[in-house]
């Protein structure tokens, strides 16, 4: 068994997805900006606060309520002086924010040979996301995944950058995974790019942060970083099809046909078959992926049959309809889809 | 014998002729002073559902995959709470103080166009009932408050839930632009003789910038709305992609109205605070003119931030440096605020009556608000905060400890006036000390779990994400909240029967609403004031001392 099933097995296990916990370049340098505008209005919120506290506590009228205090209406200095040091904090943060915000949004690449770094378009769908692997190391590839994003790890020296073209298939989405870079939004009609790096292979989880309809809270994303040889690895299987194979139990050959006659493939795409639908996830390795349905469920042979049988139970509201299959239909084609490695 | 049996039933008669008199009387009211209170009732209705909304969405994020609600019923519900509270709570209520107060304060005897005012309620009213209405199409409309498009595309929303939510927020925006228009005619045009628009009581000034911003803000939001209802029902294709429509032009139509309206609920708040502070800690406000160039300048640099809500949709990055600068140099007039608020309270004989005890909860919580606000306009860091319970957090805090900290305040400081008698102080500390510790358990947590990566609007979230334990310490805090919000109503009412009697000037106060009786006669003033301060009422009380020397 391969470790990255292990792990998804492990969902059990807090994964962190805090902002100050960064794994990217750019998620790093937003990190160390937030501390510093932390420490800023931290001091502001201690000095105002502690005035406002001292000035309660200090001309608090005390039982004896005697003639009027003083009447002080103004004084310009003073006005100057808490209008001017406002201004010099609010200068300076616009100093840091100008620095970080050219650092983090640089203008992107074309793909060239040996630059190592990956470029994949990202669709948002209703609710789960279509990764279009474009170029690698300058290398076209073309082919699709879905809601897990598999990228090469890098290492001291030989950083690998993943550039992100993202679009959006129908409303606004918003492709976030805190600890690899800040939001995104998608935008039907309008391509924004993002990139990350990191040089820790894992599991980086994130999700739609953008509010994109009924099932809006279960749009997760899965980051999976792998050192550059099993990504490669990964790659070089990705890209194949699915044929038959002579081999194959009899299950699979009449699942392979069930799946093949039912509306199933008017929405999926099975590469090397006739299935070449596009308004829903590729299934063309769907056992290389840990989860179902947009990361709501680990991939196990028993989620995977309630999910052909009634997606609805599991992910209610999302767009793929229980199609009533009988329970021999049903298992067949379960039968067949775990042959999609 | 027949005489006596009948009367109760003649009592009865007269009592429910007496019913539909009053009922009749305050359904035709053009009187400001009546009209004031209706916008004020109907907001706390309007906050007693919404805040219903609010401990349903609670319950619901209480368990991790919890099953209470559905996702679309969730959907409905935030959608449902935003709306409600920003345009039926928040600008209902503050529109209604201000009906009551503005003449009262500037010495005259109505608004400029009464029946105008009267127009403007029932539009707003009417509005809101609007958008309840998407109820009978079968659900609420389930977009959210800032209906994103094309989510409001009919391909996306096929119920006419979206087309009632639409119609009600066109005609509460007509009423709240008949109130806007009508506010500035009466500051400009209703002031006693001698008040100069440079002597205006502060709550006067914030009510005419924030008049101003009204104007500006909302017609580009009726004309979108407008736009939607084509797109859904005429086949135009405004915001529709595939058409060629733009979902993106949505966002900028929508902020432009969206951030102003956010100054249009705490402008008035500003102003709120400003008659309080310096009342209960008996010194006149201190840098008035600094003040009221601070509150000018809010109002038009609001104007040009409203992409600061937009950081993420993929702006070049020069427009993005433009919008967060434009947002921070707000946190300059903001704090010259602040300072001087604190500089009115030092050196005073503070009292922490009930109004200044708000007052200073609006004090001490606004200021949170506000630093995370700059927090959200440093674009780097809003990359990683925009569209999470971090903002949630952020703006609740600010509309809470902001916004309602302060409506309370001036409630508490006006309804002895409005009413003749005074509101129990003891429901007041209960109701205040339930509020602040609620709301801070409610908010501090949301800021944490944005932080943590959870995004807002999501109707559940997996155990494994690690968020369980700030949800649950949120409801906690939504549920400490809620007494406090029936105190507040239950002293509303029993004081009317049961409270101290007030007479005209109970707080020792400087501005003209205190002059006249409490209740004010129809007509306000027997005699029209003539004004030579900005605190006519000390010049009166210290004729050795009077302040239009130092002025």
């Amino acid at each position: 068994m391969n470790p990255w099933t292990l792990l998804a097995y492990g969902g059990g296990l807090a994964q962190s997805q805090s902002i100050f916990d960064p794994a990217s370049p750019g998620a790093a340098e937003i990190r160390n900006l937030s501390i510093l505008v932390l420490a800023i209005t931290g001091f502001i919120f201690v000095l105002v606060e502690g005035i406002l506290l001292y000035a309660s506590v200090r001309f608090r009228r005390g039982a004896a309520t005697g003639s009027e205090p003083p009447q002080v209406y103004g004084s310009k200095p003073i006005e100057i002086a808490w209008t001017t040091a406002p201004g010099l904090i609010v200068f300076v943060l616009v100093l840091v924010t100008t620095r970080t915000l050219w650092e983090i949004n640089p203008t992107p690449p074309d793909p060239r040979p040996g630059d190592q770094a990956l470029f994949v378009t990202a669709i948002g769908h209703q609710w789960w996301w279509e990764y279009r692997y474009d170029h690698y190391d300058g290398k076209e590839l073309s082919f699709t995944a879905a809601n897990e994003l598999h990228i090469p790890a890098g290492t001291k020296g030989g950083a690998r950058r993943v550039y992100l073209a993202l679009d959006s298939a129908d409303v606004c989405h918003s492709f976030w995974v805190p600890r690899l870079a800040g939001k995104t939004d998608m935008i039907p009609g309008r391509t924004n790019h993002m990139w990350f790096q990191t040089d820790q292979p894992g599991l980086f989880l994130g999700q739609c942060g953008e509010f994109c309809g009924t099932q809006h809270a279960n749009m997760l994303i899965r980051v999976i970083a792998e050192p550059a040889a099993d990504f490669e690895r990964w790659l070089a299987n990705e890209k194949g099809g699915q044929q038959p194979r002579e081999n194959d139990p009899e299950t699979v050959k009449s699942g392979r046909k069930a799946f093949l006659g039912q509306s199933c493939v008017n929405c999926h795409r099975v590469a090397g078959t006739p299935a070449q639908g596009t308004c829903a996830p590729d299934l063309t390795h769907l056992m290389s992926r840990q989860t179902l349905a947009a990361g709501i469920v680990a991939n196990t042979p028993e989620n995977l049959r309630q999910w052909v049988a009634n997606p609805q139970k599991i992910k209610p509201g999302c767009l793929m309809p229980a199609f009533g299959l009988s329970d021999r239909d049903r298992d067949r084609i379960v039968d067949y889809l775990r042959t999609l490695r | 014998m027949a005489i006596v049996e009948q009367q109760p039933e003649l009592a009865r008669e007269r009592e429910s002729a007496a019913w539909t008199a009053v009922l009749h009387d305050w359904v035709v009211t053009v009187d400001h002073k009546k009209v004031g209170i209706l916008y004020v009732l109907m907001a706390v209705a309007f906050l007693i559902i919404g805040g219903c909304e609010a401990i349903l969405i609670r319950l619901q994020l209480f368990w991790p995959r919890s099953t209470l609600v559905g996702p679309d019923t969730f959907n409905g519900l935030f959608t449902m709470h935003g709306t409600t509270m920003v345009f039926f709570v928040g600008m209902p209520i503050l529109t209604g103080i201000a009906n009551y107060m503005v003449p009262l304060m500037i010495g005259a005897r109505d608004m400029a166009f009464p029946r105008l005012n009267a127009l403007g309620f029932w539009a707003t009213l009417f509005g809101g009932l609007l958008v309840y209405f998407s109820f009978v199409t079968g659900a609420a409309p389930t977009m959210g408050w800032f209906a994103y498009a094309p989510l409001t595309e009919h391909a996306f929303a096929r119920s006419s839930a979206t087309d009632f939510w639409a119609l009600g927020l066109i005609v509460s925006g007509i009423g709240t632009l008949a109130a806007a228009v009508n506010f500035v005619a009466t500051i400009m045009g209703l002031r006693a003789p001698g008040m100069t628009v440079r002597k205006l009581p502060f709550f006067v000034w914030t009510m005419l910038w924030t008049s101003v911003q009204i104007l500006f803000a909302i017609p580009p939001l009726t004309a979108t709305l407008v736009m939607i209802l084509l797109d859904r029902n005429l086949g135009a294709h405004f915001f529709d992609v595939q058409s060629g429509g733009s979902a993106y032009l949505w966002q900028h139509l929508f902020w432009f109205f969206g951030h102003p309206e956010v100054y249009i609920l705490i402008l008035p708040v500003f102003g709120m605070v400003s008659e309080v502070v310096p009342v209960f800690s008996r010194k006149v406000l201190f840098g008035y003119e600094f003040m009221a160039v601070a509150t000018a300048a809010i109002a038009f640099i609001s104007l040009g931030v409203w992409a600061h809500h937009m950081f993420a949709v993929g702006m070049s990055r020069t427009v993005n440096l433009y919008f967060a600068a434009a947002s921070l140099l707000i946190s300059i007039p903001t704090g010259i605020k602040f300072f001087n608020w604190l500089a009115t309270m030092y050196g005073g004989r503070i009292s922490f009556a009930p109004p200044m005890l708000f007052a200073f909860g609006f004090l001490s919580m606004f200021l949170i608000g506000g630093l995370t606000g700059i927090m959200l306009a440093i674009v780097p860091f809003n990359y990683q905060l925009t569209d999470t319970y971090f903002v949630v957090g952020h703006f609740h805090w600010v509309l809470i400890g902001g916004t309602l900290f302060g409506t309370f305040a001036g409630i508490h400081y006006w309804y002895p006036k409005v009413t003749g008698r005074m509101l129990s102080v003891r429901l007041a500390r209960w109701q205040f000390w339930l509020l602040f510790i609620g709301f801070m358990l409610t908010f501090g947590p949301m800021h944490i779990a944005g932080i943590l990566g959870m995004p807002r609007r999501i109707y559940t979230y997996d155990a494994a994400r690690g968020w369980a334990i700030w949800n649950q310490l949120t409801t906690a805090g939504a549920i400490v909240q809620v007494p406090s919000y029936a105190i507040f109503v239950y002293n509303l009412i029993v004081s009317l029967w049961k409270g101290k009697p007030a007479g005209d000037d109970p707080w020792d106060a400087w501005t003209l609403e205190w002059t006249t009786a409490s209740p004010p006669p129809p007509y306000n003033f027997e005699e029209v004031p003539v004004v030579h301060s900005r605190r006519p009422l000390w010049d009166l009380k210290h004729p050795d001392d009077p302040d239009w020397k130092y002025e």
